[in-house]
């Protein structure tokens, strides 16, 4: 018999729903995945006591039976939030983030807090300052990143989905290299209240799943108008129906710009394998130029770092956190800081505060932002012309551990793919679309702004055509 | 003297909302230490602002009172700099678009009455605050933040340099006070902290046309200490300059105790705040229906007052005491309706009232006097009841306990006693045992008759209607 930890959550919700499965077993099979594998993938940074979790499921409560972890960059009541940085390593959220009020308004079980890249900056969580995940299809690669704990749990499932956050590409990269599925929804329909802001015009939290369905479905639950996020569209929430997949007469735009030299030859042929599948159920796939979109890198790496060093100007050991030792408040802080943050972060906070200083920031962020308001109008163009685009989600395959770390400027440009939707403020899902030696390949779909319903009819549409997203990661061959 | 002075103003008013600017903490003075916080004004991790209304409200009702334009689009921006007693280590603020802007201010001068422009006024968050061991910074080993005013709306209003001396700059200082007390957004209590001024200040050779170099004044917390200050660091910069030296341009502290100003620091160690535009906030936008609103509550202010009140036959004297003090002006204006002798009401709010006040150390407001009681006294007056020193004699007691004068005055006996023959045998026994004083009378010295009189009245207890002794007494002296 299949392996509870391997359903997905609306499987196992009929499997309650017609008392085919008792929750506890659910919950216990998630458990003990982690105790097989956790200490080789290292997903968690905290993980809740196994009898805490399971006294938190309620009879008439099949949510509180699905276990969920949670990017250790949201605030959880009572638990650690450590944005997996020395600076707040004994950090205990005093309040609840609005998706997570939401979450335990619905009984769901949250499991633990899972690694991510010091403050969610970098894309393989070699940047956490504890340790860094592993990729469940093979040990040796990254998991991606940032949110690469929530997407190795939801793979090997030590959780059955989870949640994650996207600055630039921190849902879908992961999810794309773990080879399941992840949602970027459109900035301002899911509160960032209680989430550790990295760039705040760029972050937003979003699901990562087994497939497209249960994405659709946690993205019900997270979405919607929050009063005490004033960047929160005032709009009514994304309410589930399960996807049809009808995708016929479809009008896809393959972005010219985005399958340039960078992209691997295997995960060109994915996306040639990806075209045939959409074109043989009906949908028209056409390339699309998106001028702008290769200056997305630098413009970003200007804004997301100018917001972050200001964003980040809070950890200075006076109210909470690590507080370092210094003769003077000044002296305290500096060696808070220095002592607190990793070399990414300290990286980023330097290049923003280099380009918001005195002279530099006309020549810098202003720029920045025409090119963001550029990039925006590129996507109107083509959306204007078709439905939906797409992308791979990451034009490489997962790497090595230790093997782009070295050079930061490499593993910048490794989210080309990505970055272009966060600027532009659109939502965009990565699904699985092949395996190449048995490494997950990911296809990015984007929408126009509230288009998260089309993302899901259109990447169910793929889902259904495909099996992709049924495979699971082995590991030691059990 | 050959020097001209050029004094621009920057002050900092303290909004009585009744909550703060950007949470729902209440606004509140002598809280216990961070009582009145949460983690929006705390700057935890994760946490948001959202724009209290009425602080916007606040401030467009005072940029209108100030003749400054409205900006229909205005943002906020952060302004960095590290500090313990700034949670986040940036204030929200506002930078290239405030909310007012183009306005200004009318003063009296000897020279007649000047407009002093206002360069802007725009809304921003107030800071916590630092309590040393010790009461100072230097030498004291350990300092405590108190968050309850961090994030209260604080409203900084600037002025171009067009004032011209330190009396100028007080009733600038006073003015702006007054209307902000009018206006009821600020209760301009500088001692208190809740108006805080800053100045800027330059001197040039007469006839020059450019500004001279200036530097900027801080701590200048009290209307007294604004003259004292202005002055010493106006002699210092001639002295300066005449000696053929330069001013330097940097930021003096005015050191209160030893009535100086020191240097705190220069040019190159000014901060490079690096503003930006608030990410978390979106953009104010300030319809004309919503200004037009605003408008029309717009109290009547000191200006209008005192014109108003000269047209009711007051002295310019009175009519400037009157409309610079809102309550008495009010209870005034309640007080003119009811009875219409509005000269008869001023002399008694600014004589006899005024003192008694004094002696209490209250506002009008705050004691049991009323219109009405005013009202009531005035025409026991006029009707020949009581006689005006009685009625000054049951002052107090009216302010303390809001009696009705009636009442009062038949209570203790105190009508006035019109009775002829009474007053006669009054007369008749003071003459007798005067004998000696009315000789002296007759002999020519006039004096005395005020001594018989007042003889008569302490015999009557003051009672007897004085204009009745008066020509009962000058006949029976024959």
């Amino acid at each position: 018999m299949t392996n509870l930890a391997d359903l997905t959550a609306h499987e196992l919700l009929g499997l309650i729903s017609r008392k085919e499965v008792s929750p506890v077993d659910i919950v216990n099979s998630c458990i003990n995945r982690i105790e097989m594998y956790e200490s080789q993938v290292k997903a968690f940074l905290n993980i809740r006591d196994a009898e805490t979790i399971i006294n938190s499921i309620r009879e008439d409560e099949p949510y509180s039976a699905i276990p969920i972890a949670i990017k250790d960059n949201m605030l959880v009541k009572g638990q650690p939030a450590t944005c997996a940085s020395k600076i707040l390593s004994n950090f205990i959220a005093p309040y609840n983030a609005t998706v997570i009020k939401k979450l335990i308004q619905n009984s769901f079980n949250i499991i633990g807090k899972t690694n991510l890249d010091e403050f969610a900056m970098g894309s393989s969580t070699e940047n956490s300052a504890f340790y860094p995940t592993r990729n469940p299809w093979d040990l040796e690669r990254v998991p991606g990143g940032s949110s690469g704990g929530s997407a190795a749990s939801v793979a090997i499932g030590f959780s059955i989905w989870s949640l994650g956050s996207d600055t630039g590409g921190s849902i879908r990269q992961p999810a794309s290299f773990c080879g399941v599925v992840g949602l970027k929804p459109t900035y301002g329909t899911v509160s960032r209240y209680g989430l550790v802001a990295f760039a705040s015009s760029l972050d937003q939290i979003g699901p990562i799943t087994k497939d497209v369905t249960d994405c659709a479905l946690l993205y019900s639950f997270i979405s919607g108008y929050d009063p005490n996020d004033s960047t929160s569209l005032n709009m009514p929430p994304y309410k589930f129906s399960p996807p049809k997949g009808d995708i016929k007469g479809l009008k896809i735009g393959l972005v010219k710009e985005l399958m340039g030299e960078g992209v691997d030859p295997s995960v060109r042929a994915c996306m040639d394998n990806s075209i045939k599948i959409f074109e043989d159920s009906g949908a028209i796939v056409e390339e699309v130029s998106l001028p702008h979109i290769e200056y997305s890198v630098p413009t970003y790496y200007i804004l997301a770092t100018a917001e972050a060093s200001s964003n980040l100007a809070r950890f200075d050991g006076v109210r909470y956190g690590l507080r370092a030792n210094g003769k003077t408040a000044e002296e305290m802080m500096f060696n808070t800081r220095g002592e607190g943050f990793g070399p990414e972060v300290k990286r980023r906070i330097m290049l923003g505060t280099y380009v918001l200083s005195a002279g530099y920031y006309e020549a810098f962020y202003l720029k920045a932002l025409k090119f963001r308001n550029l990039i925006a109008d590129d996507f109107k163009k083509a959306f204007e012309r078709f439905d939906v685009l797409i992308s791979p989600t990451s034009p490489i395959l997962p790497f090595k551990l230790g093997e782009k770390i070295s050079n930061p400027l490499e593993m910048y440009l490794s989210d080309i793919c990505t970055i272009p939707v966060n600027l532009a403020g659109i939502p965009a899902i990565s699904i699985p679309c092949g395996f190449i030696n048995n490494l997950p390949v990911g296809l990015q779909i984007m929408g126009p702004t509230f288009s998260e319903s089309k993302l899901f009819e259109v990447s169910y549409g793929f889902e259904q055509a495909t099996s992709f997203h049924k495979k699971r990661p082995q590991i030691g061959g059990s | 003297m050959d020097y001209e002075v050029n004094i621009g103003m920057e002050i900092h008013a303290e909004l009585l909302t009744r909550s703060k600017v950007f949470c729902s903490c209440p606004v509140q003075f002598g809280a216990p230490p961070n009582t009145l916080v949460c983690p929006v004004c705390l700057g935890l991790p994760g946490a948001l602002p959202v724009l209290n209304k009425r602080a916007v409200e606040f401030a467009i009702t005072t940029a209108l009172a100030l003749n400054c334009s409205i900006n229909r689009h205005s943002i906020f921006h952060r302004k960095n700099y590290y500090y313990p007693d700034l949670p986040k280590n940036y204030q929200i603020s506002q930078y290239d678009s405030p909310i007012g802007i183009q306005g200004y201010l009318e003063i009296e001068t000897e020279g007649g009455r000047k407009r002093i422009r206002i360069r802007r006024v725009h809304l921003e968050e107030d800071t916590g605050k630092l309590i040393h061991s010790g009461g100072r910074i230097t030498g004291s080993d350990i300092s405590f933040v108190d968050f309850n005013r961090s994030s209260v709306p604080l409203l900084e209003i600037v002025s171009e340099p067009d004032i011209s001396s330190p009396e100028e700059a007080k009733e600038y200082l006073s003015n702006m006070r007054d209307i902000l007390v009018f206006l009821g957004v600020c209760d301009g209590k500088m001692e208190e902290g809740s108006m805080r001024c800053e100045a800027n200040i330059s001197v040039r050779r007469k006839g020059s046309e450019k500004l001279g170099t200036k530097t900027e004044l801080k701590n200048i917390n009290s209307f007294r200490s604004v003259e004292r200050a202005l002055i010493y660091e106006i002699n210092r910069q001639i002295d300066v300059v005449s000696r053929g030296g330069e001013v330097i341009q940097e930021t003096r502290h005015w050191d209160e105790k030893n009535e100086r100003t020191v240097s705190m620091r220069g040019k190159e160690e000014a901060h490079d705040y690096r503003y930006f535009p608030e990410p978390d906030l979106v953009p104010l936008e300030i319809e004309d229906g919503w200004i037009e609103s605003l408008k029309s509550q717009i109290p009547e202010l000191p200006d209008e007052k005192y014109e108003r009140y000269k047209k009711l036959g007051l002295t310019p004297y009175e009519a400037k005491l009157l409309a610079h003090d809102l309550e008495l002006s009010v209870f005034f204006d309640r007080t003119v309706d009811l009875y219409n002798n509005p000269k008869n009401i001023a002399n008694w709010l600014l004589v006899d009232v005024t003192k008694e006040l004094k002696d209490r150390n209250k506002v009008i407001t705050e004691t049991s006097f009323t219109p009405e009681i005013m009202v009531e006294l005035l025409d026991l007056i006029d009707q020949g009841v009581i006689s005006g020193r009685i009625a000054k004699d049951i002052l107090p007691e009216l302010i303390d306990r809001g009696v009705s004068p009636k009442k009062l005055v038949e209570e203790k006996g105190l009508i006035q006693i019109t009775d002829i023959s009474f007053i006669l045998s009054a007369i008749d026994q003071v003459l007798r045992e005067n004998a000696g004083v009315v000789e002296e009378y007759k002999k020519g010295k006039e004096k005395s008759f005020m001594f018989l009189v007042g003889q008569v009245m302490k015999l009557t207890r003051g009672r007897a209607n004085p204009k009745l002794v008066n020509e009962l007494l000058k006949k029976a002296l024959g």
